[in-house]
């Protein structure tokens, strides 16, 4: 996913000269490509993240469209009032972008997770929120992104990570149909956001195989949340299972219950994620997923579960 | 409108929005005054009836407290109407006490401090790319640059040799609860900013001649420029001067609005006219014996640690 997302940036950047990249001293083996194609289109900022943030809006005020770059919770939490004074609130047109959203860092400890980034992001105005699932998603969010007027949040998976869908229907605000449900007794609707993808994806096979009328959909935007599909699927399922690579406080499950909450519907929702902890143990990004309840096992456990209750 | 008939026009619409708006920080505003007096008559490049005007210099006050000193100047440039100054602070006002960008005239809104050296350096450095001759200026206080951001952009800037950027620094040696030495010591705060590469002038911050000297345009300049602006918080009120109290206080009703007023018409620029109170005030409310004057309401007056000792 990260280096799609550099691909995509750089074939962007080759034919609009407004477009800027901004590295917090990161991209080591990821970003030279980009900057042996574009030197007067890269600035590495060094370690100074509220800098780098503030910086990207005074350029953005000059008109152009400057990308942040860092990873887990730096270019983010780290300077967070730089991105709600200067950026957000400017509406400048700054597109940060995180490497390592979730576990993706994981043996390297709680500081490079980001597991609150969504949460936090989407709690401030005039900042859209972009999660994409695989390469394909983050492709076509790079391009979202440069399109959307102000402060863009761009929470990419790692590298390699390939892809999971061949291609998408993809527009800002709306979620991405990934399978219908076939007619069954127990109907339910799966929703994710993020690199987790991979492992709802194989949950709902599970689930395929099972009979079980099962109907997923990834969320590549966050903010501006598709409520339309959550309001149809809310009142034609039994429930509503979201999973995301974050804490379960604030984050895509949050918002998808803001919106269930004020329609009338019949479907029960069930969020799962980081149960409001951080994560002490040590593992990679698999070991960690499967230990908090997100891998793809685990997943299929609790909707299991649930559905059986 | 010469420099020191805008200083004067500050300091006076300063007193009279803090006067009605119970508003903050006039002792900071009093500091920075004569710079803006400066900035917005000699210095810098703009037109008020083409606010976003490309070739405008830029200018970001990161000291953003001190918001009613760019509202002040921006209006008697006829940015806005003078009359609009009153609404400072009030309901449903464009002015609120930190500086807003829903202003015109406004480049950046401020009030956290540590951001703005960042956002003009962002500004300096999109506009070296795209070969813009104007200039970005930001006035920063020194109680700031406790702020690690600061030092950031400090760095920041002299590595890409913003040499159209130019930092000025109210350096009144007072922030908000203390002396600035008796809180973070700078030590040198002149060597400091030379250390992080920068070319630095030091002024006397109330001398309009230094100020416009050291703020001309210096073709041949590499660096970004620090002007340290010596400079007395609370300039031009004797007994706001030098007091942290009047980083809080407001001038009340009664002798400290009278007083003030006074003070300032002593040393009214000719020809200047005072839209408030035109013939000054004949009888002002005299001092009380009580007052709350001549202290300096510092914290290490009254706060003794054991734990360390600054001596040696």
């Amino acid at each position: 996913m990260r280096d799609t997302f550099v691909r995509a940036l750089i074939e962007e950047a080759k034919t609009n000269k407004s477009i800027e990249l901004i590295t917090g001293d990161l991209g080591f083996g990821v970003l030279k490509p980009y900057w042996e194609a574009l030197p007067n289109q890269f600035i590495n900022a060094g370690i100074a993240e509220q800098n780098m943030t503030s910086v990207a809006a005074g350029m953005a005020l000059e008109g152009k469209i400057v990308f942040t770059y860092s990873i887990g919770n730096f270019p983010t939490l780290r300077c967070l009032e730089q991105i709600r004074n200067d950026c957000a609130y400017h509406k400048a047109n700054v597109k940060i972008v995180c490497v390592g959203g979730g576990f993706v860092y994981g043996s390297l400890g709680m500081s490079h997770h980001a597991t609150e980034d969504i949460a936090i992001m989407r709690a401030l105005p005039d900042v859209t929120v972009f999660c994409p699932g695989d390469a394909t998603e983050a492709e076509e969010c790079v391009k979202a992104a440069i399109e959307t007027e102000g402060t863009c949040y761009i929470r990419l998976g790692r590298g390699g990570e390939g892809r999971v869908l061949e291609n998408v229907d993809f527009k800002i605000g709306k979620a991405v149909n990934i399978r219908k449900s076939k007619d069954a007794d127990v109907k339910i609707a799966v929703f994710s956001t993020g690199a987790v993808l991979r492992e709802v994806f194989g949950a709902c096979d599970h689930f395929e195989k099972q009979n079980i009328g099962v109907e997923q959909y990834s969320f590549p935007t966050v903010k501006p949340i598709d409520a339309q599909t959550i309001r149809e699927c809310a009142e034609k399922f039994d429930y509503i299972f979201t999973v995301e690579e974050h804490n379960i406080v604030g984050g895509f499950g949050s918002a998808v219950s803001e919106v269930m909450a004020e329609c009338n519907c019949k479907a029960r929702l069930v969020r799962l994620g980081i149960n409001d902890c951080y994560c002490t143990k040590v593992g990679n990004q698999s070991y960690l997923r499967e230990q908090y309840g997100i891998s793809e096992s685990k997943i299929i456990e609790r909707i299991t579960e649930v559905i059986s209750e | 409108m010469t420099s020191k008939e805008l200083a004067w026009k500050i300091r006076r619409h300063a007193v009279e929005m803090t006067h009605l708006s119970g508003g903050s920080h006039i002792g900071a505003i009093l500091s920075v005054a004569d710079i803006i007096g400066v900035l917005y008559t000699d210095v810098m490049q703009f037109d008020a009836s083409n606010p976003k005007w490309d070739k405008r210099d830029r200018f970001i006050l990161s000291k953003g407290h001190a918001g009613a000193s760019i509202y002040a100047a921006l209006a008697e440039n006829e940015f806005f109407p003078v009359e609009e100054l009153k609404t400072h602070y009030q309901n449903g006002s464009r002015l609120s006490g930190h500086v807003s960008h829903h202003l015109p005239g406004i480049d950046f809104s401020t009030g956290s401090l540590g951001h703005g050296l960042s956002a003009a350096a962002g500004m300096a450095l999109g506009a070296k790319q795209d070969c813009k001759e104007h200039r970005v200026f930001v006035v920063l206080g020194d109680g700031e640059c406790d702020e690690g951001s600061v030092w950031e952009a400090a760095l920041f800037a002299n590595n890409f040799r913003l040499n159209n950027l130019v930092a000025i620094i109210d350096y009144n040696h007072m922030q908000s609860l203390d002396y600035c030495e008796n809180t973070l010591e700078f030590g040198n705060f002149a060597d400091k900013w030379r250390a992080f590469g920068w070319d630095v002038c030091e002024v006397d911050g109330h001398d309009h001649d230094a100020l416009r000297e050291a703020l001309s345009k210096n073709e041949n300049r590499t660096k970004p420029l620090a002007v340290i602006a010596h400079t007395i918080k609370g300039k031009g009120i004797s007994f706001m001067q030098e007091d942290i109290l009047w980083h809080y206080r407001f001038p009340h009703e009664g002798w400290e609005y009278d007083n003030a007023v006074c003070e300032l018409h002593a040393v009214k620029p000719d020809g200047v006219i005072d839209p408030y109170t035109p013939n000054g005030i004949s009888a002002p409310c005299p001092i009380p014996e009580d007052a709350d004057i001549k202290l300096k309401h510092i914290l290490t007056e009254t706060y003794h640690p054991t734990f360390f000792k600054k001596e040696g």
